[in-house]
């Protein structure tokens, strides 16, 4: 006998001895109707929780799309400042960065395909347990116990199997769900530790973000100070409070109140 | 003949294509036998190809028993083996 038939009568069997059978035949009709309820709001749940898992991935993939563009603008940043070996430790931390992206796209991929399965199996189900009820109050209203027995058999043909079968698909979703989950839950520590920001392990924190503001704002007050030594004014306008350059931080402020002591007149530069 | 492939629903394929989907059949359990995931894989696939391609679907409200049943796509040798394990439980 062939493999696939052996499977048939195999699951079928299974199927039907999972029925709960009461006394009066037309009574386990209704008993296999509320599980059937019962199971299409499992499955239904199955659908809700796939999605959930699903918008999880979604949001961390948005999440590491953020600090990897972040990192592309630091390795710009430190190109521009002749630093390739800091534009070099942000392209390494963004290739880190891009590996578990891919990883992550791909469980995006496989919980939206579990969500269309699992979605098609409740459709599916719902047009049956809609038909079983139709046939049960026929069932009911045309034959008595003694006579419903012999249509009971009739009556459940097509719908234990398919309860069997969308209990399996909400089992494997289920366990696909909670790896999925478990390995989300990581990544959503490693983000809320900053440790993405830092997949080279060689330091803690944004360590590049740092290095590049700190020469960022010592440039700014080196080009002050030459400023100053070549005595050309127009720089002290700028360093009104509120005026402060963007990227000098507030390591130049100190600095900005330099030029005003010494020329003992505040309003020079904008005269 | 009605052929339900797990976690799709069920086709209903003529009789016509039975002797081709049974040698296809028989690879599938020679692997299963021989634990030979990769050929398991191949066979597996080219049958539920094949009961996709001589099949059509059968109405979601249409109430009937299958005469065949192929574990879905990417089950495991292992879950092929508790499929044919009569002592086993479906959950639900």
């Amino acid at each position: 006998m062939s493999m696939m038939k052996r499977m048939g009568m195999i699951f079928r069997a299974k199927a039907n001895k999972a029925l709960d059978k009461a006394e009066d035949p037309r009574e386990t009709l209704d008993y296999s109707y509320q599980r059937q309820v019962e199971m299409l709001t499992k499955v239904r749940r199955g659908v809700a929780d796939v999605a959930t898992s699903r918008k999880r991935v979604e949001l961390q993939v948005n999440q590491l799309q953020v600090q990897s563009d972040k990192l592309t603008q630091q390795a710009q940043q430190a190109i521009n400042q002749n630093r390739e070996d800091l534009a070099r430790e942000a392209l390494t931390r963004k290739s880190g960065l891009q590996s578990q992206m891919a990883d992550l796209q791909a469980q995006q991929a496989q919980l939206h395909a579990e969500e269309e399965k699992l979605t098609l199996a409740s459709q599916r189900l719902q047009a049956k347990v809609e038909a079983f009820r139709t046939k049960k109050e026929t069932i009911k209203a045309t034959y008595t116990a003694a006579e419903a027995q012999t249509r009971i058999n009739e009556a459940f043909s097509g719908i234990s199997e398919e309860m069997g079968d969308v209990g399996m698909a909400i089992q494997r979703a289920e366990d696909k769900t909670q790896q999925m989950q478990a390995r989300a839950g990581a990544i959503d520590e490693l983000i809320a530790s900053g440790a993405l920001d830092d997949a080279s392990g060689l330091n803690t924190g944004d360590d590049i973000a740092r290095e590049l503001q700190s020469m960022s704002t010592q440039s700014d007050v080196e080009s002050e100070l030459a400023a100053l030594k070549a005595g050309s004014t127009p720089a002290v306008g700028t360093n009104q409070p509120g005026a402060e350059l963007p990227a000098a931080g507030s390591a130049s402020a100190p600095a900005a109140q330099l030029p005003a002591e010494e020329e003992k007149s505040p309003e020079g530069g904008q005269a | 003949m009605i052929v339900r492939i797990m976690g799709e629903g069920q086709l209903e394929v003529g009789e016509e294509h039975l002797d081709r989907l049974n040698e296809l059949d028989a690879a599938v359990e020679k692997a299963v036998t021989a634990g030979d995931e990769a050929a398991f894989r191949t066979s597996l696939s080219a049958l539920i190809e094949g009961v996709r391609a001589a099949g059509t679907p059968v109405a979601d409200d249409t109430l009937l028993d299958s005469d065949l049943l192929l574990p879905h796509a990417d089950a495991s040798i292992d879950e092929v083996r508790d499929l044919l394990d009569e002592d086993g439980l479906i959950p639900g």
